[in-house]
């Protein structure tokens, strides 16, 4: 199902491009460097993240936390692996994306735990760095019950993709 | 500020524990590793986040989007109530879920934060702390969208048999986390005194 679903989505907006009178290629065009910018803005972070993250997990301070943790985990079907992208995953876009290719990588895409991974970085978002933009844009001082409220949404993200990664590969 | 911190507390981290694990040269080596592995990972998925960048500057440009938003006002009067069905706060509101359905996150900020100026004033006008301001930054903080590229192309970048088969897993568990997040922000606003 999801085979069909992607080319379709492309045939269908190119297709509903052109019936609106859209020059498809210039705007192609325009949105792959609009891409190209994404890719070198996002560079530096990812870059810095990955160092980091690669010297943490040598250093296994990853693996012990991991370790220590797994009995919790395991009870709630989170697999450890997993445990450095959850606690990233609210600070830092690129950092997420980093630390989740690596255990993507490292687990294997088709693996329990890359799986777990994928799901997570396409099921979550970088919680405090929206908030601070929100709150940084309207001069909030006090978001309340914003913060708390995305950190439970998170939570649910996290242990949801394992259910739904068990749900759906057994 | 915050990231400095993250960055540093990761650091310490790893010399410390890497001292006391006795495995400092590896991570000696891994900044070195770390860094080649940044430059694989951006070439491995820059061609995949191009290409659907290139096809979401279509989606705006056909009106693709603003088809969407269109559709989307009924959840936004069930969401905001009253706040809903003020126009300028809706349109701004539709279109920011749009934009994050569609993953064209520079799209979706812009619109966000002219709904949250508008959101703020209306609660301004009635006296009140601005509740749909956070119900907003809480659907924000959530991943609405449907099509998560940039994963599916890391995936298919570590050799995944079909890349996009996690869909529908990250369908059903961004869905949960949206609805806990909605859940947890109106439970809280009426806890909150």
């Amino acid at each position: 199902m999801t085979d069909l679903l992607i080319p379709g989505l492309v045939v269908f907006t190119l297709l509903y491009g052109l019936i609106r009178g859209v020059d498809l290629y210039d705007a192609m065009i325009c949105g792959i460097r609009d891409g190209l910018g994404v890719c070198l803005r996002i560079f530096p972070a990812v870059l810095i993240m990955l160092v980091a993250v690669t010297m943490l997990r040598a250093s296994g301070a990853i693996d012990l936390l991991a370790a220590f943790l797994a009995p919790v985990l395991r009870a709630v079907g989170f697999p450890p692996d997993c445990l450095p992208l959850a606690l990233l995953r609210p600070f830092s876009g690129s950092g997420a994306l980093s630390v989740g290719s690596d255990i993507i990588r490292a687990s294997g895409p088709d693996s329990y735990a890359g799986r777990v991974a994928a799901v997570m970085l396409g099921s979550s978002e970088t919680s405090f760095y929206t908030i601070a933009v929100y709150s940084a844009a309207l001069g909030l001082k006090n978001t309340r019950y914003a913060l708390p409220a995305a950190l439970c949404a998170d939570l649910a993200a996290f242990l949801s993709s394992a259910l739904a990664v068990r749900l759906f590969f057994g | 500020m915050l990231m400095s911190r993250v960055l540093l507390i990761l650091l310490a981290l790893a010399l410390v524990f890497g001292l006391l694990t006795g495995r400092i040269s590896q991570v000696s080596q891994a900044t070195l590793s770390g860094a080649q592995q940044a430059v694989e990972l951006l070439l491995s998925i820059a061609g995949a986040l191009c290409f659907w960048s290139g096809l979401m500057e279509v989606m705006n440009r056909s009106g693709l989007s603003k088809r969407i938003a269109a559709l989307l006002r009924p959840l936004i009067l069930l969401l905001f109530g009253r706040d809903g069905r003020d126009s300028e706060a809706a349109s701004a509101l539709s279109q920011n879920m749009a934009a994050n359905l569609l993953g064209l996150g520079s799209a979706a900020t812009p619109a966000g934060l002219r709904a949250a100026a508008r959101l703020h004033t209306l609660a301004q006008g009635r006296g009140e702390p601005p509740h749909g301001v956070f119900l907003l930054i809480v659907l924000n903080t959530a991943s609405l969208q449907l099509f998560p590229t940039t994963v599916a192309a890391v995936r298919a970048a570590c050799g995944a048999s079909s890349p996009y088969d996690i869909l529908p897993a990250v369908w059903l568990s961004s869905a949960i986390s949206v609805a806990t997040g909605i859940f947890a922000a109106k439970l809280f606003r009426r806890l909150s005194p």
